[in-house]
């Protein structure tokens, strides 16, 4: 594969790390140039990393080695086309959590907004370096920097629960983060190597009960930020951060840095190869589907509108993991799609219920009935989302179900396409309820005329509605996630 | 036996004598008395380095003559001469013993005048409050 | 030529101007300050031009008075001592910088040319202890060190004095330990000289006295450096000592405690001897592990700061014994880098508990809330120096605990593994403790969201004497961490004997 040598990765990173000391140092006396910084920053950093979308596009690769460590290990920046996906994705949504934190930051007057909007940068600095790490010491790097940064924002209202809330997240977190440290160091003692590679690179060094183990802690290390269960607690507490948080650790970036790790482990550390040889595969895929099946069970009781997400977010974690361990080209395809489909419905169903809390301090779903006549392009939007998630055309969850339901099948594999289906199903079931309730009850706590959030909350709500939709009719539009998928694909399972 | 013990009588002195330092150090409460106990373990190692230079019958390590005319032809036999290098270390290690004594008892000074003790005991319970 | 005379100056020249200071001082005490500065740079440039010469030209070796080895005193600078000696001299330099006003605070101003005497004296132990290639003079210059660390430490607070006493207790038995270690190898050989001693020794290696001086070596240093079980002296020492002196001695004493046993395993006695002729290896190896836990546990317990600090300096030496006890080149690289890196690290978060003794009086964890309003920088360095510890990408103490356990893992030393993962867990726990209380302000869930009552957001009020160096010293840290490479490339790796 042709590689070009440019620092626009590096670029990419430093304009968000710049724009969070720069928020820092401007603090809280002027608010408004401390925004401009943060909607600065984002705006910059998408547009360097759309800047080499043309060359991964053509098949390059995008290549800055900041400094060598050691024989073999570099801090190096490579952006492929599967990195390519995610930067895009974090980077993307950035500027839309940007503009919507503004206004929820405003809106409900928040305290120590200077830190939130620093951690804020920081953390984007961290998942798009996880994106663009070429190997897994880099990765490994941002990935802690990621961790540490949204300690901050989960604990950002500061109550007895809200620390909790951020002892359990550290305490998750950091222990998976010590299985990757084990893992990494068993890589280079087995490889020599920690550079990632399309189809793995792990075939032939060391024995069957070495290698799996090694993929048990790998899985069990990243699986953690991943949320699979049974390591998943911490992302339903975190549930009490404020919405924009939320939506930026289930959408943007920390459980997608998560997802992207354990699929940079399953297809480009061991790839389809070793998986299959070791078996380990349906090992995995049996794991995940029980999280799938079982989040979405637990989903169906939580009366929190945010604890129902969270649960649906693990859920669409479970799947994409699935997706990849099914290890068929259309399997990985889906998978690789639902990462930023999901992204773009799952944060439009939070924003939505942060722009309900925000106007109605409302946060659980009895509560909500008739709000569909207050707010009803907020709902419009939710609706948007909850139906791309269950899976309905036109909107772009549905691509990533089909092609991960064609992977079942390529796979050969009856029992996970019926998995993707009940879960499909179980979507619904706790979906429309609120749907219904939104639109066609009467309502008890909220008024009924229309009374919308402010602009500012409800304007980058309509945005990634209208992106689910527009993906879901032109897949490859815009920034071409449909071809980066089919890319990744291929040159993972060999041509 | 017996004659093992006689032959290497210094190794004995030496032990029995850093045996005894280390032993008041650990169980005497009197600080004045643990110093005591420190300064025996550390006079038990010069000892020890002075006794392994002496050998019996040996004399001063000054060769005679030897700047005069005809030196170079002296054979030194290493036998004859007393090993002057662990002496000379020693000098310097009774250097540091002495200033090691002049700071903890100047410490002393400062512990008694601050508690009005020097019993450790006593001491800790002072600390404590 | 003055570049010759490099590994003489950086002890001497301490060594006279600290006689200087007191002199100096009797006349006037405002000018004991500016000498010691100048001292301590003029220490850290001879300390570069030492490690330059040795990038170029190999090994320095620089016999005094001109007297030949084995006979004469020889001072040996390779790799390994020569990036010892640029650290110690860094962060000597900071720490006296960040002692001009500190010590306001804590030493009484007729005792001012004391202190700094004593601080140069300590100095000159480091560097000679680093730069010596003599046995004897080792034990010599262990004990200028030691002195003035007894001495300097007695000018704490309440209890200090006794915490003084019992160190120097404990330390004179160290140094005798170490003393008969040197009789031993003296009466074995005939040599003192270092590099003597490595050609002489194979040939004694199955000898049981030999193995007696060894052990004795270990007792000695061991108690110097603080390795549980002999650490005892050094919580109370480090506590209770002036904040300045925690900061000057705690990084850098312990650490040059480390250098020696490095020096002693791996240059005086061939590696081979602890490696495979007895399991000395398998043995530091249960130390280290044993010790860290405790030590992290015993941390966990204090409320302290600059208590719980002594005791993750404790861990920090299992570290490094870790990474001698793996016994491979990795390993030692990871301990010889950690020892560097620690003393940044250390630094760093003791001149923070200082400087928030300075602001706030207090050393007490709970006390710390609100912290963040009214001391962001130091609390920034803090979190710098913390995070560094808990081993995160791209602080230092991250690169050092890769190496060590790849080390570990080279050396199938599992145990060793599982120590080094989980007490970084355990470090994360006592870090976040200290960020939690001084960043976190607990409010009631629906309270107003408005700040009232709070103090307001200020610059830290600690003088920026001693927000510069503190500030440095993180930005040390980072570099440090970003640098590893390059100081492995071009330093670590040839300090690493051979045979491994």
């Amino acid at each position: 594969m042709e590689t070009v040598h440019s620092t626009t990765p590096l670029l990419a990173l430093l304009a968000s790390l710049i724009g969070a000391f720069l928020i820092l140092f401007t603090g809280g006396k002027r608010p408004n140039l401390r925004e401009l910084w943060t909607i600065l920053a984002a705006v910059t950093k998408f547009a360097f990393i759309c800047s080499m979308l043309p060359y991964v596009l053509q098949g390059k690769i995008v290549e800055y080695t900041i400094i060598e460590i050691y024989k073999g290990i570099a801090l190096q920046l490579r952006v492929d086309t599967f990195g390519m996906i995610f930067a895009l994705l974090a980077s993307c949504l950035w500027i839309v959590v940007s503009v919507y934190s503004v206004g929820y930051m405003r809106g409900l007057s928040e305290h120590a907004q200077t830190r939130y909007f620093f951690c804020f940068a920081l953390a984007l600095f961290g998942a798009t370096g996880v994106a663009l790490s070429g190997n897994l010491f880099t990765l490994y790097m941002f990935y802690e920097i990621l961790t540490i940064a949204t300690f901050p924002l989960v604990v950002h209202k500061e109550t007895p629960e809200a620390i909790k809330a951020g002892r359990k997240y550290l305490a998750y977190l950091l222990t998976g983060a010590t299985f990757v440290l084990f893992s990494m160091g068993l890589t280079y003692y087995l490889t020599g190597t920690l550079d990632f590679a399309p189809g793995g690179f792990v075939a032939g060094h060391g024995s069957k009960e070495l290698l799996s183990l090694l993929f048990v802690a790998f899985i069990i290390g990243f699986g953690s930020k991943a949320a699979i269960m049974p390591i998943h607690e911490w992302l339903p507490s975190a549930m009490i951060a404020p919405t924009p948080v939320s939506a930026l650790l289930h959408a943007v970036a920390v459980v997608k840095a998560g997802v992207f790790c354990c699929l940079r482990v399953i297809l480009y550390i061991f790839g389809p190869e070793v998986l299959s040889d070791l078996g380990l595969w349906i090992t995995l895929a049996y794991f995940v589907s029980f999280s799938v099946i079982v989040a979405n069970i637990i989903a169906l009781t939580q009366d929190d509108l945010k604890r129902r997400l969270a649960f649906s977010t693990i859920n669409n974690l479970s799947i994409i993991i699935l997706g990849a361990a099914l290890l068929s080209s259309q399997g990985i395809r889906g998978a690789m799609l639902l990462i930023p489909f999901h992204g773009f419905m799952k944060i439009t169903l939070f924003m939505c219920a942060g722009a309900i809390y925000v106007k109605t301090h409302l946060e659980n779903i009895s509560e909500m009935e008739g709000i569909g006549r207050q707010m009803p392009i907020t709902m419009a939007a939710f609706t948007i989302g909850a139906a791309g998630l269950t899976g309905i055309p036109p909107v772009c969850g549905f691509i990533s179900k089909w092609y991960l339901c064609l992977g079942a099948l390529e796979a050969k594999e009856i029992i996970f396409l019926m998995v993707l289906l009940v879960s499909a199903l179980l979507d619904g079931a706790y979906f429309f309820p609120i749907i219904y309730g939104a639109f066609f009850k009467r309502p008890k706590f909220v008024k009924s005329k229309f009374d919308e959030a402010p602009v500012l909350v409800v304007a980058p709500i309509v945005i990634t509605a209208i992106g689910s939709l527009l993906f879901g009719l032109f897949p490859d539009a815009f920034i071409h996630f449909f071809k980066l998928a089919s890319l990744s694909a291929k040159n993972i399972l060999g041509g | 036996m017996l004659e093992v013990i006689v032959s290497k009588y210094n190794y004995w002195i030496f032990a029995i004598l850093l045996i005894v330092g280390l032993y008041s150090m650990m169980a005497k409460n009197n600080l004045m008395k643990k110093l005591i106990g420190m300064n025996i373990f550390q006079w038990a190692v010069i000892l020890f380095f002075i006794s392994i230079g002496a050998k019996k019958g040996a004399t001063v390590p000054i060769i005679a003559g030897a700047h005069g005319d005809g030196g170079h032809e002296i054979v030194v036999h290493a036998t004859e001469y007393v090993n002057p290098l662990p002496h000379a270390l020693m000098l310097t290690a009774i250097v540091v013993c002495i200033a090691t004594i002049g700071i903890a008892l100047a410490l002393l000074v400062a512990i008694h005048r601050r508690y009005n003790t020097i019993e450790e005991d006593e001491i800790i319970e002072e600390l404590k409050r | 030529m003055i570049l010759e005379q490099l590994p003489a100056l950086i002890v001497v020249t301490p060594l006279i101007l600290s006689l200087v200071v007191n002199v100096v001082g009797l006349w006037d005490k405002r000018l004991c300050f500016p000498i010691v500065a100048v001292t301590l740079f003029a220490c850290l440039i001879w300390a570069i031009g030492i490690l330059w010469r040795v990038i170029d030209h190999g090994t320095i070796h620089y016999c005094f008075g001109n007297w030949q080895p084995p006979w004469g005193i020889e001072y040996v600078i390779d790799h390994l001592n020569a990036l010892v000696l640029v650290s110690v001299a860094v962060v000597s330099l900071l720490v006296a910088i960040y002692a001009k006003r500190a010590v306001d605070q804590e030493i009484p101003e007729s005792k001012l040319p004391q202190f700094y005497t004593l601080f140069l004296l300590q100095v000159t132990g480091l560097f000679g202890i680093t730069a010596t290639g003599d046995m004897f003079n080792l034990y010599v210059l262990l004990e200028i060190a030691s002195f003035s660390a007894y001495a300097i430490i007695a000018m704490g607070e309440r209890g200090a004095d006794f915490a003084a006493f019992r160190y120097l207790i404990f330390g004179t038995i160290g140094a005798c330990a170490y003393l008969l270690g040197v009789g031993y190898l003296y009466i074995l050989t005939g040599s003192l000289n270092m590099a003597d001693l490595t050609q002489l020794l194979p040939k004694l290696f199955y000898s049981k006295a030999l193995l007696v001086g060894f052990s004795f070596f270990l007792v000695g240093v061991g108690i110097k450096m603080g390795i549980f079980p002999l650490h005892t002296w050094l919580p109370d020492a480090y506590t209770l000592a002036p904040s300045t002196v925690s900061a000057l001695l705690a990084p850098l004493y312990t650490k040059v405690g480390a250098y020696v046993i490095i020096r002693i395993i791996f240059t005086v006695f061939d590696p081979s001897f602890s490696i495979k002729l007895y399991p000395v290896m398998d043995i530091l190896g249960w130390i280290a592990a044993i010790g860290i836990m405790f030590a992290c546990i015993m941390a966990l317990a204090q409320s302290d700061l600059k208590r719980m600090l002594c005791y993750v300096i404790v861990a920090e030496m299992g570290y490094i014994l870790i990474g001698i006890a793996s016994a491979n080149r990795l390993g030692l690289t990871g301990a010889i880098l950690h020892i560097v890196n620690d003393m940044f690290m250390m630094a760093c978060l003791f001149t923070v508990a200082g400087a928030i003794f300075y602001q706030t009086g207090t050393r007490n964890i709970y006390q710390f809330r609100y912290l963040h309003r009214t001391m962001p920088v130091t609390l920034a360095v803090f979190v710098v120096g913390a995070l560094s510890v808990v081993g995160v990408p791209p602080m230092c103490g991250f690169f050092s605990k890769w190496y060590l356990i790849l080390g570990t893992i080279q050396a199938e030393k599992w145990v060793l593994l599982a120590v080094l993962l989980i007490s970084s867990l355990i470090y994360a726990i006592l870090f976040f403790r200290v960020i939690e209380n001084a960043y976190l302000e607990p409010r009631e869930a629906h309270a107003s969201a408005h700040d009232s009552g709070h103090p307001a957001v200020t610059l830290d009020k600690v003088p920026w004497s001693m927000l510069v160096p503190m500030l440095l010293i993180a930005a040390g840290i980072i570099l440090l961490g970003i640098f590893s490479g390059k100081i492995i490339m071009h330093i670590i790796q040839f300090a690493v004997p051979e045979s491994l």
